[in-house]
């Protein structure tokens, strides 16, 4: 087997205001055009993963221990510049808001073209024609008249299929989808879904897609990775999360999704025993330093 | 007596039309095109709907938050349709709705206990201070709300604890109906199952009828006992929740239905063609 896109081992991370941990030890592998998401409620870390590979991290959270290797470099040892063309050019964000995610004041012509002349050096022209050829990829119509708009004159599917766009630009190795579509109808989410999954194959990038939102995990990952307070929890196959978890906690978030197909299974919160145990067993782990 | 509480048929509710400066009639985009629904005393209605489709206006005009252009609202016998504003205060305690996003519900400046007493106070729910305080205590008791909650701002309390707050603040003034718009769409899913919990009992409870308002079928599924089916300010199947879920007759319920991802593997699930790709679909 290749040597993973993404190597992460043992990173830890904690809150600079009152030291409470953020992450614990946190192992993850994804393998060149693996699907990986990654779950948990609020507070998870889930997202401290995603900003800690974006290089992101806002300054409020330290990192206390570990490594995150995108081709083998160690993106959390790495000197400023050279982090940002590393990111720049071979990692992508899909974001979860496409409103906010877009610059309200600009056209999205501007917006498609900032990367590849950034990092590809094209000229304007070479730029333009990239952003069109992309925006056919994400199946906009009109693309030039796309092109000239500003984000408020597009639908919220539109807008995201921009930024999918925008992310595959530069062919990245590894994308991050940070809930790319919480915010949007289920029809439209199938289709920004199917959308990503076809881009992903004919890019052959990685995903890591961080949702909290089990039924998509179960329709387009490949594997799992579960957290709790900063830390893995459990980690597998989809099937066999989905099937069989193994973690009393993991049974016990599957069975607290509604779901319309077993309405006879009700309504079934996560037992606070479950949290209880989870905690006092963080709880007894030495703090990170 | 009918058994229903509330009923509502023909709605129509259009926003525009107003006059330019110029006089040149704006023209009028009609959001709901007569719908007709009843809810049941201590049924939970779903209603359920894309972006668009107008279940927010509905639920808006349901409870005379905004005016409807024709049809009629009957609540509890008594046609509300034209009703004063006077007139219907005395009508508004009983039909309470709760939002979607608690932290723009609750006033960011008032503590939770104003936040909670005021309304029981100015309904006239509670004799005094007192009497809204020993209710509210004995609520937040059943919510599993620590009672400091009551000293705290909204800011300072977590996302499940501020939509129970929202919920306790409805209960407490013990209305016929509910609406509840959207209420558990931001929630993880233990928070979300909570909520929807505390809400099941309420009505089991209070004999309490609820409108829930939602994109989210599954939601729909596990609270509601009929379901109507919303699409572009019309209602497309309306029916049982076990005869709708079982056997949707209607193309649109299917297609939503289906693209609900569930969490197990379905690995045709992503290329299944649904109603949203239909080309015809407006893009813009």
């Amino acid at each position: 087997m290749s040597a993973p896109i993404l190597a992460i081992s043992n990173l830890s991370a904690m809150s600079v205001r009152d030291g409470a941990p953020i992450l614990r030890g946190v192992d993850l592998e994804v393998a060149r055009g693996e699907t990986r998401g990654l779950v948990g409620e609020s507070g998870a870390g889930k997202s401290t993963i995603a900003k800690a590979i974006l290089g992101i991290l806002p300054s409020t959270v330290s990192v206390t221990s570990g490594q995150a290797r995108f081709e083998g470099a160690d993106l959390l040892a790495m000197a400023a510049p050279r982090l940002r063309r590393l990111i720049g050019e071979g990692v992508a964000l899909i974001p979860q808001d496409p409103m906010t995610a877009l610059n309200p004041g600009r056209r999205i012509e501007a917006q498609l073209t900032d990367g590849p002349r950034l990092w590809r050096g094209l000229d304007a022209r070479a730029a333009r024609a990239l952003a069109l050829k992309g925006l056919e990829e994400v199946q906009i119509r009109e693309p030039e008249r796309v092109l000239r708009s500003y984000p408020h004159e597009l639908s919220g599917g539109m807008r995201q299929r921009v930024l999918i766009a925008a992310a595959f630009a530069l062919e990245p190795k590894l994308i991050v989808a940070d809930e790319p579509t919480t915010a949007l109808d289920v029809t439209v989410q199938k289709q920004i879904l199917r959308l990503i999954r076809a881009m992903q194959s004919a890019y052959g990038a990685a995903v890591i897609f961080v949702t909290h939102d089990l039924g998509v995990v179960a329709q387009i990952c490949d594997k799992v990775t579960l957290l709790f307070g900063g830390r893995v929890i459990e980690e597998g196959g989809v099937a066999q999360m989905m099937e069989a978890p193994r973690h009393p906690y993991a049974q016990a978030l599957l069975a607290a999704c509604p779901r319309y197909d077993r309405p006879s299974a009700g309504l079934r919160p996560i037992p606070e025993s479950v949290v209880a145990d989870l905690r006092a067993e963080l709880a007894r782990e030495p703090a990170a330093r | 007596m009918s058994d229903d509480l509330l009923i509502a048929s023909g709605l129509e509710v259009g926003f525009g039309g107003g006059k330019t400066l110029l006089s040149a009639a704006k023209p009028v985009v009609k959001v709901l095109h007569g719908v007709s629904l009843r809810i049941g005393r201590g049924e939970t209605v779903g209603i359920v709907g894309e972006s668009g489709s107008g279940k927010t206006t509905l639920g808006r005009a349901l409870l005379r938050l905004i005016d409807v252009s024709a049809g009629e609202i009957r609540f509890d016998g008594r046609d509300i349709t034209h009703l004063a504003e006077r007139d219907m205060r005395p009508i508004r305690r009983r039909m309470q709705l709760i939002f979607q996003d608690p932290m723009a519900s609750l006033n960011p400046r008032q503590t939770i206990r104003r936040i909670v007493l005021e309304p029981m106070l100015f309904h006239g729910v509670a004799k005094n201070t007192a009497d809204a305080e020993t209710r509210a205590r004995a609520i937040f008791d059943r919510f599993s709300l620590p009672v400091a909650c009551l000293e705290r701002y909204p800011h300072e309390l977590s996302g499940g604890q501020r939509q129970r707050v929202g919920i306790a603040r409805v209960a407490l003034l013990a209305p016929d109906l509910v609406l509840a718009d959207e209420i558990v769409s931001g929630l993880d899913v233990s928070t979300q199952a909570q909520a929807l919990n505390l809400l099941k009992g309420l009505s089991r409870d209070l004999g309490l009828s609820m409108a829930f308002i939602s994109h989210d079928l599954s939601v729909i599924r596990a609270v509601c006992d009929r379901v109507y089916v919303l699409r572009l300010g019309r209602i497309v199947e309306e029916g049982d929740c076990e005869a709708l879920f079982g056997a949707p007759q209607n193309a649109y319920t299917r297609a939503l239905l289906d693209a609900i991802p569930l969490p197990r593997v379905d690995p045709g699930w992503l290329s299944r063609a649904s109603l949203g790709d239909e080309p015809a679909a407006p893009q813009a």
